[in-house]
């Protein structure tokens, strides 16, 4: 359990300054992992907005080594910077030893670097890979990707007249990492910070590659006030529309039980990008779809967790 | 020691005499073998390379990427759609000025799909920062590999050494090699002023950049193009003197007291030397010029070389698709645009996607050289 009177002891490594949009979810989480990684670091970026609001020349946020390559390669360029350690380490040429952690956007994790994240993982790079999901290309202006859920307006999946926001379900990333029998994988969010810094830690502990998926709201993509950042992001747990668990040798932990249940509309409402469901003829519908999506996502995972659980 | 060997062999043999620290690459024809046998290599303890056998030519361009920017000494091998899925990554390599070295087995590029030797897929890539090296034959290969580590570790440019697909790439050839020591001795090891794993020197690598140093960056980028002819030459000239065998950036043949040229590279320059002893034997002054560096481009040589003739056939074994003809054509056209008096240029596509380039086929290209002039702008050699 990590505490906050110790973490604030720790040396800031992602400094503010930055330039991310008041109440940036993804800044947030950035710093977050930083703070829980206190021995040698080096990051891998792909292109996107954690990218631009932290490494624009000639500034940088960074306090460790970090490299920053194309959209879809945070997984690919990550694997050849851990095969030259491995290399440096074994030629004697270095004695650090050094963690490597990779921080995508969901477009560059879930969609365009899916690929490179799945062959690296195959490969067992040793890498905490860092999927910072704000559920959608907020970069180039908020357009639909396959974690944008379900009913969502985004300006490729737009609240028209006859089709109302995103038709489709979003892509189930903790299970396909999963089936990958990466070393550890965890879902959480930034309202959690005790258990994502808990979580980093035992990513970084872990023997292989692991896969960190941190829900974080966007003010500009998800139409909400910037302080109302950290109350999206425990509703989303608190509706189960973001379980907070984990996959830890072969095992599913539910790590926040919420005392109870709160309906998605409690999550959806104070959200722009959903308004037109509650405007709307039809938006019933809609959001009654993606409650029963909800619950049976949440459904299934009591069911893993029953049947490969730690109890 | 004399070996036979085909094309793929001698780069692998070359890439494990070189032995270095990192290659992540993914199998395509025709370079496929090089990266098969070069896996023999790892697993038979021969080299000490960390080998990452990706899942994609995008992912072997990142990943070398990220080899490279971390102090290793990365190489990587591909052709046709593989370096075309590159692409992007071939410029990030590029802009970071890191010195990855790739041997490349030229293919055309797909629709139709074809699998045989042409110079589509390396020239394709030509303005992505990258020093391109053709080669005539497979000892040129060879030795070519191991200039192109040192010459790219002194620029901080990367390099591809090029081969033609099949016809270098899979034929067997004589080849004298080194001994493995000599190699390494003369390459020594590669220390980077910068890594990305120098944990106490924290760095940033790939920032963004807006309107006010992106140009600046790229300046000097091109600055570092433009210097990499010299360095080139000198470490040709250090190779000479080390190994025994020479090569110029360009190679004059029989040029001497010629009426009239031609101007190509690759493997048909072996055809071409052929069809130009066969008509000198018939009197006819014809000479040929081969280009051995085509980024950076060799464009005082070519002036030098080309500026005295009347007459001047170009051969490219690609087309831009531009109703212009090949890269090589226009890049000589512009070469010695600014020559007070310029030689006539004539334009020759022949080859694509592994088209048989005879011996008959090269004597007419010089006998139209020696004509000085030809009804079409661009001579599609031998299709039907």
């Amino acid at each position: 359990m990590a505490r906050l009177k110790d973490l604030c002891k720790n040396p800031e490594l992602f400094s503010s300054g930055h330039r991310a949009c008041a109440g940036c979810g993804e800044a947030l989480a950035v710093r977050q992992v930083l703070l829980a990684a206190q021995q040698p670091v080096v990051g891998i970026m792909p292109t996107g907005c954690t990218e631009i609001f932290s490494s624009i020349y000639p500034h940088s946020a960074w306090q460790i080594p970090m490299i920053h390559t194309a959209f879809e390669t945070a997984a690919s360029t990550a694997a050849g910077v851990e095969t030259a350690y491995r290399f440096l380490r074994k030629a004697g040429r270095m004695k650090e030893d050094v963690k490597f952690i990779a921080f995508g956007g969901d477009g560059g994790t879930y969609d365009i670097g899916f690929q490179a994240l799945s062959g690296a993982v195959e490969r067992r790079h040793k890498f905490l890979y860092v999927c910072t999901d704000n559920e959608g290309y907020m970069n180039t202006g908020i357009q639909r990707s396959s974690a944008t859920p379900y009913g969502a307006h985004t300006t490729t999946s737009p609240a028209g007249k006859v089709v109302p926001g995103k038709r489709q379900h979003r892509k189930d990333i903790m299970e396909i990492m999963i089936a990958h029998e990466v070393a550890y994988a965890a879902q959480t969010t930034i309202a959690f910070w005790s258990d994502l810094v808990t979580k980093v830690g035992k990513a970084l502990a872990a023997d292989g590659p692991s896969f960190l998926n941190v829900l974080v709201p966007c003010p500009l993509g998800w139409g909400h006030a910037g302080d109302e950042t950290v109350k999206l992001s425990r509703l989303a747990a608190d509706t189960c529309f973001w379980p907070i668990y984990e996959w830890d040798s072969g095992r599913y932990v539910i790590n926040h039980q919420p005392r109870e249940k709160l309906p998605v509309e409690e999550f959806m409402k104070p959200q722009g990008r959903f308004r037109h469901l509650f405007t709307q003829e039809g938006g019933a519908e809609v959001v009654a779809e993606l409650q029963r999506h909800v619950d049976a996502k949440w459904a299934l995972l009591q069911k893993r967790r029953e049947c490969f659980g730690a109890d | 020691m004399i070996l036979a060997k085909t094309g793929n062999e001698a780069l692998a043999y070359a890439m494990k005499q070189v032995n270095p620290d990192v290659v992540a690459a993914y199998p395509i024809t025709p370079s496929t073998e090089i990266v098969q046998i070069f896996s023999n290599y790892v697993h038979d303890g021969l080299v000490d390379t960390e080998f990452v056998a990706v899942e994609s030519e995008h992912s072997a361009m990142s990943a070398c990427i990220g080899a490279a920017a971390s102090g290793c000494r990365t190489m990587t091998a591909t052709a046709s759609q593989g370096l075309a899925l590159m692409h992007e990554m071939l410029f990030i390599a590029g802009g970071l000025r890191l010195p990855i070295v790739m041997a490349v087995a030229s293919r055309s590029l797909s629709s139709p799909l074809n699998i045989h030797g042409d110079h589509s897929d390396s020239l394709a890539s030509r303005d992505s920062g990258w020093m391109q090296f053709f080669c005539e034959s497979v000892q040129e290969g060879y030795d070519t590999l191991f200039q192109a580590v040192k010459i790219a570790e002194r620029t901080s440019l990367p390099a591809m050494v090029c081969v033609d697909g099949f016809i270098l790439s899979h034929c067997l050839e004589r080849v004298e090699s080194f001994e493995d020591k000599k190699v390494r001795d003369w390459l020594g090891t590669w220390r980077p002023n910068w890594s990305l794993l120098d944990v106490a020197r924290p760095i940033l690598v790939g920032p963004a950049t807006m309107q006010d140093y992106y140009f600046e960056f790229k300046r000097t980028q091109i600055e570092g193009m433009n210097r990499a002819m010299p360095v080139i030459e000198a470490v040709q000239e250090e190779f000479a003197r080390e190994f025994g065998r020479g090569y110029g950036v360009i190679e004059e043949y029989r040029c001497e007291d010629a009426e009239a040229a031609v101007v190509l590279m690759g493997s048909a320059c072996g055809t071409m030397r052929e069809a130009v002893d066969t008509l000198r034997k018939q009197g006819k002054k014809v000479g040929m010029v081969k280009l051995r560096v085509f980024r950076p481009m060799a464009h005082e040589q070519f002036r030098r070389a080309l500026a005295r003739f009347k007459t001047v056939a170009v051969m490219d074994r690609m087309d831009t698709v531009s109703s212009w003809g090949g890269a090589l054509y226009t890049e000589i056209g512009s070469a010695l645009y600014h020559l007070p008096e310029r030689p006539k240029l004539l334009s020759y596509v022949y080859g694509l996607g592994g088209k048989e380039f005879s011996p008959a086929d090269a004597a007419g290209i010089l006998e139209g050289a020696l004509a000085g002039h030809k009804d079409e702008l661009v001579t599609y050699v031998g299709v039907r």
